[in-house]
């Protein structure tokens, strides 16, 4: 066991946003949160980073390095900053080396006369991709990502998720990740949580709980949803 | 002493280097979060500070200092309670500031504390200004990519392992300090512009950190020589006379500006 949550409460204020939720996830599983808009997807992520004050016990079994990539994080916000590519390297401590930037930049898809490039003028795939080699570069345990998928476009339809296969091949790696992506959660996934602001959340394998209704329970009515097989 | 001696002109030209090359330095990381403009507040609270120092006759930045470093920490303070923004939190103590110096500011000799003495500046001054630029440099320069960091996305830089609040409280220190040395050249009224200006002409000619923090530096320092011997030369204020010359300087750099840094291909070395 990696982590074990239990009866976690998350509340702003009044607002009860996260009620009386207990899962576990094991070394090297993929954890997908679903849930609607609102429904404290970025909120659990960011209480299981102790980045929230919540109530309940979240327990990591040991001391893990972490790596985070917040929904909020795109190129917009170093457009102010003379900052190239390799400065945005640099800022990780310990500094990774030039030839540790052009591997994972080369992993992620993108060519090494980027790093010399203003990371706020990167587009928005661009940016999304340095983040994932970013976060990468310092072999994280456990992976945290906020939608991952939004803006990523790899080419040759390979996705960020067959990225991530393929570095859980070499690396032993514990990945917690937000997504709408269902298609996404059936290949990759090896437990599902859903949540919604009714206090009962589902959680298991994606096969076993992902049932129509449930979706519609977590999403509403309007989800579009086909099952790969 | 005369101001116009050449040992005199030395003390303040020695000074001035030091003031505006370490108020440059850390205006690159100000400028980065947006919080030039706190640097303006936290000056008009040396007000008082030099105010009473005014009144009783000692050394205005021994006034000036206690009161910025209070507001400095104030600020931090009210921050973590109150989750206001700085910027905001940092006119409520500017209000304070400015109110309390004007009940209590001799108006008379309110020159000093508006535009600064620099041309007047002492040995024991001259040093402790140097010590001071000094010690602030090895502070920032300890927690300059932790800060960017924390400007850039203060989250990621928590689970990256960094101490957000022990780095914000250092680095409103090195504000306070610098600001309550910047009134020494400039006064208490035009402290931002020091910090602010030579980041903003540096980022206009710079593309990547390194060059950013050399050019800010560099900048500071020209204008605090040029506004001194121009100052001197023409017997105007001094003080504004170094916020003039930064000016310029920025508005130079507006000229050799990277706005298009797309050039293709640099020649740096890179290993594969």
């Amino acid at each position: 066991m990696l982590l074990e949550v239990n009866n976690l409460n998350v509340r702003f204020g009044e607002d009860e946003v996260i009620k009386n939720l207990s899962f576990q996830v094991e070394r090297g599983e993929i954890l997908t949160i679903l849930g609607s808009n609102g429904a404290g997807k970025s909120v659990l992520l960011r209480a299981l980073l102790g980045l929230l004050p919540y109530e309940g016990s979240v327990v990591w079994n040991q001391k893990m390095r972490v790596g985070y990539l917040p929904q909020g994080l795109n190129q917009l916000q170093v457009k102010d900053l003379p900052l190239t590519v390799q400065d945005f390297f640099m800022l990780k401590d310990p500094a990774p080396t030039v030839m540790t930037i052009t591997k994972y930049l080369d992993l992620v898809g993108l060519e090494r006369d980027i790093l010399h490039k203003t990371a706020g003028t990167l587009s928005g795939g661009q940016f999304q991709r340095m983040l994932v080699a970013w976060v990468l570069v310092a072999h994280p345990q456990v992976l945290f990502f906020d939608e991952p998928t939004t803006g990523i476009d790899i080419g040759g339809g390979e996705t960020i998720y067959s990225l991530l296969e393929n570095i859980r091949k070499n690396e032993p790696l514990t990945i917690i990740l937000v997504t709408h992506d269902l298609s996404v959660v059936y290949k990759h996934s090896t437990n599902v949580l859903c949540l919604n602001r009714k206090g009962h959340p589902c959680f298991g394998a994606p096969k076993e709980i992902l049932t129509p209704q449930l979706l519609e329970q977590t999403f509403g009515t309007e989800v579009k949803f086909y099952q790969h097989q | 002493m005369d101001a116009n001696t050449p040992y005199q002109l030395f003390l303040s030209l020695t000074s001035g280097i030091f003031i505006g090359g370490i108020a440059g330095y850390l205006g690159t990381l100000m400028l980065s979060k947006k919080m030039s403009v706190v640097a303006g507040p936290l000056a008009h609270l040396a007000l008082p500070g030099v105010a009473l120092a005014l009144v009783f006759g000692f050394s205005i930045s021994l006034g000036a200092f206690p009161f910025v470093i209070v507001g400095a920490i104030l600020i931090w303070w009210l921050e973590k309670k109150t989750t206001l923004p700085m910027e905001n939190l940092a006119a409520i103590i500017f209000a304070s500031g400015v109110g309390v110096a004007l009940l209590v500011l001799p108006i008379d000799k309110a020159e000093e504390a508006l535009v600064g003495n620099i041309m007047q500046i002492t040995l024991p001054e001259t040093l402790a200004t140097i010590a001071l630029s000094l010690a602030i440099f090895f502070v920032i320069a300890r927690i300059y990519k932790k800060m960017m960091l924390i400007n850039i996305y203060e989250d990621v830089a928590t689970t990256e392992g960094i101490n957000t609040s022990r780095c914000n409280l250092l680095y409103l220190l090195s504000i306070a300090t610098v600001v309550a040395l910047g009134v020494y050249l400039v006064g208490g009224l035009i402290t931002a512009a020091l910090v602010a200006i030579p980041a903003a002409s540096a980022k206009n000619v710079s593309r990547g950190m390194w060059a950013y923090k050399i050019w800010a530096v560099a900048f500071g320092i020209i204008s605090a020589i040029a506004g001194i011997i121009i100052a001197r030369q023409t017997h105007l204020p001094t003080g504004p006379m170094v916020i003039i010359s930064g000016v310029a300087v920025f508005v130079i750099s507006i000229f050799f500006r990277r706005r298009f840094p797309h050039k293709k291909f640099s020649p740096l070395p890179i290993r594969k």
